[in-house]
Parts: structure tokens; sequence; C-alpha cells
């Protein structure tokens, strides 16, 4: 138990941005028609391709020699990427057919 | 200095991708805040790659980072362009399976990492490793949630595109419950004890979570993916928010967190809109809880021909076409239009009336009939469609079922009971295109059919919409 308190005193802002961050998710997107809903899930999906930034630093910090932990982070932040560009290029595509209508 | 503007950058990207989904959420904006979004996601991506560093030492294997970035933007621009529209839905999946993966492979990193250097400190006769039990934590969830996601992201993809079928096995619910106590079981208690002796069941744990994802999303039926979709794609949200906690990176936790939450919401509003619970969904025991006897659907159906419908359509004065699943699988949007258009040459009124869950997914109608060009201010929400009945003459049905299913409103003991459906009866004359009498995904009889003012024109919505063009076009 007392290690929790610990974490959550070294973490306290951490804590913070979790807690306003789900209210701030739920509000953002409560009002939208739900014509947008598949955009929106897919521009979401884009978002959470944040991930990347946790594979680009495990990779830079993987010894030069370790190539196994070289692979697996050149993978992830493959995958990551993949996430990331396909996910908004994807949305753009979508959303591109609701704009010529205007 | 430099940690402050890498600060910064996070700060910037954090704030975008709060502006970019506010903009996602209003159709004039929609398509700026996705670039806004992405343009924060580039800072932070750039910014971490040439200002991150770690008690001085700055990133390494510059190489490795570019190639990776480089091949995963080639691919997934490719990807992405060449998808059709009717197979959106899947890629969506098949991206958020992307960037579970990437959660679990960085849990896996880290572990090795952790393991490696709790070994180096190590005295020979000693075992336990010395390990910070918080992070350790973390660094499972990040693991268990990331390749759950990727699992069942695969396995939606695969439904959708009809690759994986649908399996059930009895007591299916009960397997999959125990197997999920038993991954958080064994990784609480790894967590507490882990040691040089005990340490490689971590990867027995991620394989577990791997076949956890595939049973979880097997028994659910394929119309239901977009929900499942959803659902997983709030799951990342929180793997890549676990990454954000594991190293102190604000703009990771705002995103995964504000994807985990939005995304949560959606997948509660989809359920809503099918006017059945999340557990339902999940359980996928559609028809299975139905209370008493089912009003049974008897009476015999009658076939229209094609010149009778083209007819009966060419002089009516308002045409209302309720487009489905039926017209997404036979991907007839372009040809529904030049129907539309034919019959507005001929001073014929027509409007489309757009159930929120047709398709695979909310607002997918919109955006298959958006890309066949279809006038915006023809699509009616349901609400504004079922006003407008009352003055239609022909309502044309194209793969559309349970969402025009009068049992909705009639029958208490039918499961999709409650749900709101469009009130197709209410119009003079109703023309269902479908290929077969076989029900739609409930699984139940629709006693439209069977209506005096209803006639059937079976086939394949592309191929059947092509001939009624052909014939109007000769009336």
């Amino acid at each position: 138990m007392n290690t929790f308190l610990v974490f959550l005193q070294e973490h306290i802002e951490m804590v913070y941005i979790v807690l306003l961050s789900i209210f701030l998710g739920i509000e953002v997107i409560g009002r939208v028609p739900s014509v947008l809903h598949t955009p929106l899930m897919s521009g979401a999906n884009a978002i959470h391709g944040v991930v990347i930034i946790g594979a680009i630093i495990v990779m830079g910090q993987v010894e030069a020699d370790d190539w196994l932990a070289l692979c697996i982070g050149f993978l992830a932040v493959v995958l990551g990427t993949l996430n990331v560009v396909g996910g908004f290029v994807v949305t753009d595509r979508m959303l591109e057919m609701f704009k010529k209508k205007k | 200095m430099e940690l402050n503007l890498l600060t910064l950058c996070y700060l910037l990207g954090s704030l975008s991708f709060i502006v970019g989904l506010k903009m996602l959420s209003h159709p004039d904006t929609a398509r700026k805040g996705n670039w806004v979004a992405a343009a924060g996601m580039a800072i932070a991506i750039f910014g971490t790659i040439f200002l991150y560093s770690e008690d001085g030492v700055k990133l390494g294997n510059y190489p490795w980072i570019f190639a990776g970035l480089a091949v995963g933007t080639i691919i997934g621009t490719l990807a992405a362009q060449k998808v059709k529209m009717t197979a959106m839905p899947e890629m969506v999946s098949l991206f958020n399976g992307m960037g579970g993966a990437c959660a679990a492979l960085i849990s896996i990193i880290e572990f090795r990492h952790l393991i490696h250097s709790a070994e180096l400190g190590l005295e020979s006769s000693v075992t336990t490793l010395n390990i910070d039990t918080v992070t350790l934590l973390i660094i499972f969830a990040g693991l268990i949630i990331g390749t759950i996601s990727f699992s069942g992201s695969m396995i939606a993809w695969g439904k959708l595109n009809g690759k994986v079928k649908d399996l059930a096995f009895n007591g299916q619910q009960m397997a999959n419950n125990v197997l999920l106590i038993g991954i958080l079981a064994f990784a609480a208690y790894l967590t507490y004890n882990i040691s040089i002796t005990n340490f490689f069941w971590f990867y027995l744990i991620a394989f577990a979570a791997v076949l956890y994802g595939v049973l979880f999303v097997l028994p659910i039926g394929g119309a239901d993916m977009p929900v499942v979709i959803s659902l997983l794609n709030s799951f990342t949200g929180v793997a890549a928010a676990c990454g954000g906690f594991l190293y102190d990176n604000q703009v990771m936790l705002t995103g995964g967190i504000l994807v985990g939450a939005a995304g949560t919401l959606l997948t509660i509003l989809m359920c809503k809109a099918m006017n059945r619970s999340l557990t339902n969904v999940l359980l996928g025991s559609f028809g299975g809880s139905s209370k008493g006897e089912q009003q049974a659907v008897t009476g015999s159906y009658k076939e229209i021909s094609l010149s009778d419908a083209a007819i009966c359509m060419s002089y009516a004065s308002k045409v209302m076409i309720v487009p489905g699943y039926g017209l997404a699988v036979a991907q007839a949007q372009h040809i529904c239009h030049e129907l539309e258009q034919l019959l507005e040459e001929k001073g014929v009124e027509v409007k489309y009336a757009i159930h929120p869950v047709a398709g695979r997914m909310p607002g997918h109608m919109n955006v298959l009939l958006a890309e066949a060009d279809v006038n915006y201010d023809a699509l009616l929400e349901m609400e504004d469609a079922n006003n407008e009945f009352k003055s239609t003459d022909v309502v044309l049905i194209l793969g559309a079922n349970d969402v025009v299913n009068p049992a909705a409103k009639t029958d208490p003991a039918s499961p999709i009971y409650g749900m709101p459906i469009l009130e197709v009866e209410q119009a003079k004359t109703v023309i269902v295109n479908k290929r077969s009498m076989k029900p739609g995904y409930a699984g139940i009889e629709n006693a439209l059919f069977f209506q005096p003012k209803t006639s059937m024109l079976f086939g394949d919505a592309k191929a059947a919409l092509q001939k009624l063009v052909a014939e109007i076009k000769a009336v």
C-alpha cells in the first residue's frame, strides 16, 4: 500500500492529467453528430498512435549491440508509425468526401 | 534548455490533440481538426527524436529509428490511400491493432531492460530481483491491454473482411473469464514475487493475452464489430497512457487517456443507438435473452417484377431510400446515386433515410453515400425521416432488415424490442431489396415483409439496382 502512496505522491501531476483528460475526452466528443462517428473513431485511433513516442524512446536507449531489442524496437516503431500515418490519412480520406458537398 | 523545449513540444502536442478532437466532432471543421492533431503528433515525434535525453544522454540508434519511421510511413500511406471506402472499418481496426502491438512491444523491451539491469547488481546467491513494483505493474498493464487490443483487432479485421467466421462454443464466456482472471492473477503474483527463476513467465502472460483477445472477439457477431473496434480503440488509448506513466511523458498520457475516454463514450453511444447494453453486445447473446414467446410471423410475401418496381417509382412523387448493410456489402452506393438522379430528372423527390446503426459503423452510410456524391441535404437522420414517411409514396429498402422491423415497437418478446426503427410502414408502398428471405443479423423474422403494402425484389443490391436503372430509363 505504501508503495502506491509514494507513487501517487511522486506522480501527482500525472494523476491530475489522467483525471482531467478523462472528463475532457468525454466532454469534447459528447455532442458529436452521428454522421461523424466513423471519422471520429478513426481520428481518435490515429491519436492513440502517440504510443510511437514510447517506441522511439525505447529504440533510442537500446544498446547498439543488443540485436534482439533493436529488432523488437524497430518493429514497434514501424507499427506505431503505421498507426499514426495510416490513421490520419484514412481519416482525411473519409472527411474529404464530406467536404465536397458544401 | 533543450529539455524545456521538449516540454513545450509536448504541451503543443497535447493541446493539438484536444483541439483536434474538438474540431473533429464538428462537420465544418472536422478535416482541419484531423490535420491539427496530425501536426501536433509530428511536433511531439520529432521533438522526442531530437530533444529527448535522460540523465544527459541523448537518444541513439538514429538509423534504426528513421528507417522504422520511413517504412511505417510508406506502408501506412499506401494502405490508407488504396483501401476502398467500404473497407474503411477494417482498416481502422488494422491500424488500431498496430498501435496495440506497439504498446505491447514497448512493455516487452522495458521488461527485458529492467530484468537485465536488476540482474547486474545481483549477488549470485540471491534470486529475488529488486524492481520497483509500480513500474512492473505498469509494464504488465501495457503488455496485457496492448496485446488484447492487438489480437482482438486482428480478429475484428478478419471478421469484417469475411476471413474469420463467428465461433462460439458452450461455456466460452466462462472460459474467457477464467482466462482473464488467470492472466490478471498471475501478473499480480509475478509483480510481487519477481525473481530470476520466474521472470520468463512474463512471456507466457503475453501469449495468454493474445489468446484472450482472440477468444474475446470470436463469438461476437460481424455486425457488432464497430462496437468492438471502438472498445479496442479505447483499450489501445489506455495502453498508450501506460507508456506515458512509464516515461513520465505527458503527451502520451494526454493522448492515450483522451482516446481511452472518448473511445469508451463512443462505444456506449453506439450501443445506445442499437438499444443494447455493452454487456449484451460483448456476450453476443442476441436472441438468447428474450422473455416469453415471440409473436409468430406467418403469411405470404409477394414479389415485384423489375418493370413494376420501375413504374411504381417513376410515377411516385416522393421516394425514400433506406440503405443498409446489404448496400455496403454489394458496394452499390454509386448505382444507388444514379437511380436517385434518374428519378430526380423525372420530377420525383428522392431522400435517404439513415438509421444510426445502418451499415457497418455508425455514420458509415453517410460516408459511403458521400463517396458516391449524394447531396448531404438528401440524407435524413432517423427522426426527420420518420416524420416524412407518411407523405412518401415508395420506400425502397436496400439490404436493411432489423432497422425497419416493426417488432421493435410491437412485440415486447422480440430481442430487438425497444430499438428505435425507421417506421417505413407508414409509407404507401414498400419495396424491399434483399438477397433472400433469410432473417437479418438479429435472427428474427420481419413482419414488414409480409404486409400487403410490401413487395420483395430479390437479388444482390448492385445487380438489382443496375437492372432497375435500366428499366426506369425505358419507362
